[in-house]
């Protein structure tokens, strides 16, 4: 085994490509609890790739023409909580902020978040929501694919092997969006529960991501349509009525499991209430701010 | 946190003053050394094959492909025990390594040394066990009874106790009964289980450097197994990063020691944190019906109750445990009349023993949400009916025991509630913008709860907690004083885990002999037993026997000044730094008083002896109790059920307050734990198999779960206790729990007026916002 530090994208994929047994390393945050729990060994095929010194992962880039933002796939949960990008992308840095203790946050990554793919990702509700591509490298090129289609089950990616997640591409919306995510501790805590809203006012979109419920991240498209009918988006308010059965179309969307950490009766509960309360911020923020 | 109490005038370094820990900046800065960091010239690494499976027969065990992995040096299993067989500290059934039957999920069964950790790794990998799984034994009723199978040749009953007194059939006006839970809680400590240990020349003894509780229990046990005698197995002392009672019993002592001796070089073992979970004991699980009977007026009149503790598979300490469970159910309040049976049951389980507050805390979950419950049947204020029923000095225990310590219940009431409630509003204060600080509301950094949503609750927990061991054995602590050229030198087994001895033993020191300099000597087993560093027995015992033998030398030397300077010794006292005639007003600095002189006096100290309980759970069995008062504010999002502490007020009887600091870090920590078992830390078993052994999901409180805690203490300084003063790392732990459950389910209540049972503990988010399961609670009356 070695350890292979790459300084560009071209030569961290061509390494991939020579071993492609082996891992790529980032903040460590997932991969090191995998070996050291003993269901990652090191192995003479297996190199580590370490990305950490690759420029453009460690970089975002706002393009205001475009109104979009591009973070590089090793920017930490805690450069997200810095601004301008936590203005650029507040629900990005909400869910940032509830990541791990403040040593986690300086190491974990986004991209590791993606290519680990659990269904508690902290960052992966609101990729989801924003409806966020994913930039990926391999030695035959790039490509860009929807952040939703790369997530096909816990723990599992459409990712071949020798790619590469180099950025996400996610838009600056004009509108609100937050995330709010439930665990059994006020910090540094795996979610049981969380969701991400984003009230787009420009395209009149409701964005709806829901974590820890399902075998991945879910959309709620049939709450998503309904409710963003139900919104008035010039005063930006809705019935009481309207919340609520966005709630309870979240709850009903919502595929959870019982397991050591939740009942899935109380995952589905919360998940109705988080999505109301996050409704009822948006609308009460965004109509004040009209 | 504040106490509000300010302390005296005192010389700096002696009683009541808060002196720093000598150890305390190396913690905070990394450099302090503990047991894992310990190294020695040619070292190999141990480690220790464990079983998958909660029950199994062992039909054979494979050793010969460990053997071949490049690297490995040794590769032992029961066979190579040369000793007995079992170890344990009451009894000894719990195997050194399992030969014929797993009985637990981690239970040792070989063990190898190699190079380095990963070689060790490889070797377990290739021992081959052929196993017979068996149908686990996971419920402790069932265990009870007679016609379940025994899972170990001592039965499945580890020990029932029942605890009778006053007139059996006395009935109250009011009568209030439940069901009540308790979770496996385990004592997380930081600093994991390790040891090195280095044989001896010729391979007839060893030094074994080790992070424990009781050095000379341990040396006991080991000898025992390692077949050798108590002498040739030196102990000494590595860096303990806390305990909490899973130290108490054996973990890797014998394994590391075995190893050591067969490759006749130095071993170390140390675990992580996975294999910690496994590798000590838990706090027991416990069911426990209650029914309190009361007058009309809320004067109680009996407590029944019937309790069940899962020891896990082996005994470990269970009698003690529940010995302390069935003799303090009723909690710190006077009770004419009891009706309790209790026993401990040996499952398939993790094995249970120690841990802070020893079946009290159990039990005081329950008596505590009875006092409530009767409280509200009676219509009477919950903090008024534990005033009413409070315990006095002099009152009589369901034992029959007189209480003879200070035992101040109506003060420590009194003063809780005579500190000031939180001044932050629900939600907490906003930011210096305007913004909601979400780390102030329940959910914390989730942001899932704006203040709206909170409603917040106040609750009230009382408990007590006898001191040291109990039931007639034979308890005492060794310490050794040294007086030469003004410099003092004291040497003890004492084990510090963090609670503090080593800053008390210097204070004893300077405060008995008037001197400023102290040097501790090694903490090890060349000098007699101090006993364990737990039951909060320490400042009572180690700072019983530290006193004693600084009181020996003090007369030596108050003989050696009168001869030097023809004084009456009999009229010598220490007054500040020196030596002063209390007759004529003479005085001479110790420092000079002592210039020349060797003086060294070792003292045993015991305790005033108990004595075991009767057929019926009477008996004198308890040295001395312990007291304390808390009360719970709790933030609560009724809807999704989370909380945030918002502040515990607590008044804790500490009979003197010897270092104020130091008692200041055990409630801050205490309250900590307490918090823990509340609303978060649980081992979750599933058929035996634990599904959360590691901190991903075994939940600790963070700082931002901690509550501000606001203190005082009750200074009466006890007649019984050597320096007056009494334990207090216990008590935090114990009645923060039911205060905080209190408190919950008061805001609870306000939301529909009918609020939740929280039977059991920890209290999850489900059991506050989701429909209540059928509940074995009632009220008549």
């Amino acid at each position: 085994m070695a350890v292979f530090v790459a300084t560009d994208v071209e030569s961290a994929v061509q390494r991939l490509d020579d071993r492609p047994d082996s891992v790529v390393l980032a903040g460590g945050t997932d991969l090191m609890v995998e070996v050291n729990d003993g269901r990652l060994r090191p192995s003479p095929d297996a190199d580590v790739v370490a990305v950490n010194r690759v420029a453009e992962l460690r970089s975002w880039r706002h393009d205001s023409a475009a109104a979009t933002v591009t973070i590089g796939a090793a920017v930490t949960y805690s450069e997200m909580l810095d601004e301008p990008l936590a203005t650029l992308a507040p629900a990005l840095a909400e869910a940032a902020r509830t990541v791990g203790s403040p040593q986690i946050r300086n190491a974990g990554t986004l991209g590791g978040n993606l290519g680990t793919c659990s269904p508690a990702g902290d960052g992966l509700p609101v990729l989801a929501a924003l409806d966020a591509s994913v930039e990926i490298a391999s030695v035959a090129g790039r490509r860009s694919v929807a952040v939703l289609d790369l997530m096909k089950g816990p723990k599992r990616t459409t990712l071949e092997p020798g790619d590469l997640i180099v950025s996400f591409t996610l838009p600056v919306v004009d509108g609100w969006q937050g995330y709010a995510k439930v665990g059994v501790r006020n910090a540094m805590v795996i979610a049981i529960a969380s969701t991400c809203l984003v009230l787009d006012r420009q395209r009149q979109r409701v964005g709806l991501a829901l974590g820890s419920v399902g075998p991945t991240v879910l959309r709620v498209p049939a709450a998503e349509t309904k409710f963003a009918a139900a919104l008035d988006w010039r005063t930006m308010t809705a019935e009481r009525d309207a919340v609520q059965a966005f709630g309870d179309g979240a709850a009903q969307t919502a595929a959870p499991i019982d397991d050591h950490r939740s009942s899935a009766e109380y995952r589905r509960h919360a998940i109705g209430v988080l999505t109301r309360r996050l409704a009822a911020r948006g609308l009460d923020t965004a109509g004040r701010a009209a | 946190m504040t106490v509000l109490d300010a302390p005296s005038a005192i010389r700096p370094g002696t009683l009541g003053d808060s002196v720093l820990r000598p150890d305390g900046t190396a913690k905070v800065q990394g450099s302090f050394e503990f047991c894992s960091d310990l190294n020695a010239e040619g070292c190999v690494w141990g480690a220790t094959l464990r079983s998958p499976h909660p029950y199994a027969r062992i039909r054979s065990i494979d050793v010969s492909a460990a053997w071949r992995v490049p690297g490995v040096l040794a590769v032992i299993t029961a066979d190579d025990v040369p000793g007995q067989a079992n170890y344990g500290l009451i009894v000894p059934d719990q195997p050194v390594f399992a030969a014929d039957v797993v009985r637990y999920v981690g239970e040792p069964i070989a063990a190898v040394a190699g190079d380095d950790p990963e070689v060790c790794r490889r070797a377990l990998a290739a021992i081959e066990v052929d196993y017979d799984v068996l149908e686990p034994l996971i419920d402790a009723e069932a265990a009870l009874d007679p016609n379940t199978p025994a899972i170990h040749p001592d039965g499945n009953v580890i020990s029932s106790q029942p605890v009778i007194h006053g007139d059996r059939d006395a009935t109250g006006d009011v009568v209030v009964e439940a069901t009540y839970e308790v979770g496996m809680q385990d004592q997380a400590f930081l600093g994991l289980e390790a040891a090195l240990a280095i044989p001896d020349p010729g391979g007839r003894g060893l030094e074994v450097y080790v992070a424990t509780q009781w050095m000379h229990e341990d040396r006991r046990q080991m000898a025992d197994c390692l077949g050798l005698d108590p002498e040739s197995v030196r102990l000494v002392l590595g860096g303990v990063g806390g305990a909490f009672g899973a130290r108490e019993d054996i973990s890797l002592q014998i394994h590391t020691s075995l190893l050591a001796l067969r490759l006749g070089r130095p071993v170390r073992m140390a675990y992580d944190r996975a294999e910690s979970f496994l590798g000590h004991v838990h706090r027991h699980p416990a069911t426990m019906w209650m029914r309190h009977h009361a007058t009309a007026d809320g004067q109680l009149v009996k407590v029944e109750s019937r309790m069940v503790f899962d020891g896990g598979a082996y005994a470990s300490t269970s009698e003690a445990v529940l010995l302390n469970a069935v003799t303090q159910a009723p909690g710190p309040y006077r009770c004419p009349n009891a009706v309790i049976e209790g026993h401990a049951v040996r499952t398939n389980h993790l094995p249970c023993g120690a841990m802070r507050g020893f079946g009290v805390v159990q039990v005081c979950f329950a008596h505590e949400s009875q006092m409530d419950k009767l409280a509200d049947a009676c219509g009477v204020d919950p903090w008024e009916l534990r005033l009413q029923n409070a315990m006095h000095t002099g009152d009589t225990t369901i034992t029959g025991q007189v209480v003879h310590n200070v035992a101040p219940v109506e003060e420590c009431l009194r003063a809780t509630a005579a500190l000031p409630l939180p001044d932050e509003p629900v939600g907490g204060h906003p930011r210096a913008d305007g913004s909601a600080d979400v780390m102030k509301t329940p959910g914390g950094a989730g942001r899932t709860t704006d203040a709206s949503d909170v409603v917040r609750g106040i609750g009230w927990g009382v408990s007590m907690k006898n001191l040291m061991y109990s039931a007639g054995f034979d308890d005492y602590s060794t310490a050794r004083c040294r007086l030469a050229d003004g410099v003092v030198t004291l040497k003890f087994a004492t084990v510090e885990v963090g609670q503090g001895f080593v800053t008390l033993a210097g204070q004893i020191a300077r405060s008995v002999l008037g001197v400023d300099d102290v040097v501790l000597g090694r903490i090890d087993t060349q000098v007699g037993s101090a006993g364990s560093t737990s039951a909060s027995r320490q400042t009572w015992m180690s700072g019983g026997a530290v006193a004693a033998a600084c009181r020996a030398v003090r007369d030596r030397l108050f003989l050696h000044v009168a001869e030097q300077h023809d004084v009456d010794p009999g009229q010598l006292e220490i007054d500040g730094t020196d030596v002063r005639d209390e007759a004529s007003g003479w005085r001479i600095p110790v420092v000079d008083a002592s210039a020349g002189v060797d003086i060294d006096e070792t003292v045993e100290y015991r305790h005033p002896a108990t004595e075991p309980l009767d057929e019926n759970g009477q008996g004198d069995c308890h040295v001395g109790f312990v007291f304390v008062a808390h009360r719970a504010v709790v933030d609560v999002d009724p809807e999704l059920g989370l909380v945030k502490v918002v502040q515990i007020a607590t008044a804790q009887d500490v009979g003197r307050a010897l270092n104020p600091l130091s008692i200041t870090g055990q409630i801050e920590g205490g309250v900590a734990q307490g918090l823990g078992l509340a609303v978060m830390e649980e081992i979750i078993q599933t058929d035996g198999i634990i599904r959360n052994g590691n901190f991903t999901d075994y939940l600790l409180p963070t700082f931002l779960d901690m509550p501000d805690v606001v203190a005082t203490l009750i200074e009466q300084p006890d007649p019984l206790a050597p320096l007056g003063a009494k334990g207090v790392g216990e008590p935090p732990t114990i009645s923060s729990t039911p205060a905080i459950v209190a408190a919950i389910r008061d805001a609870l209540r306000q939301v529909d007026g009918v609020g939740r049972p929280l039977d059991r503990v920890p209290v999850r988010p489900a059991d506050i916002c989701l429909p209540a399961r059928a509940s074995a609670s009632s009220t008549t009356g």
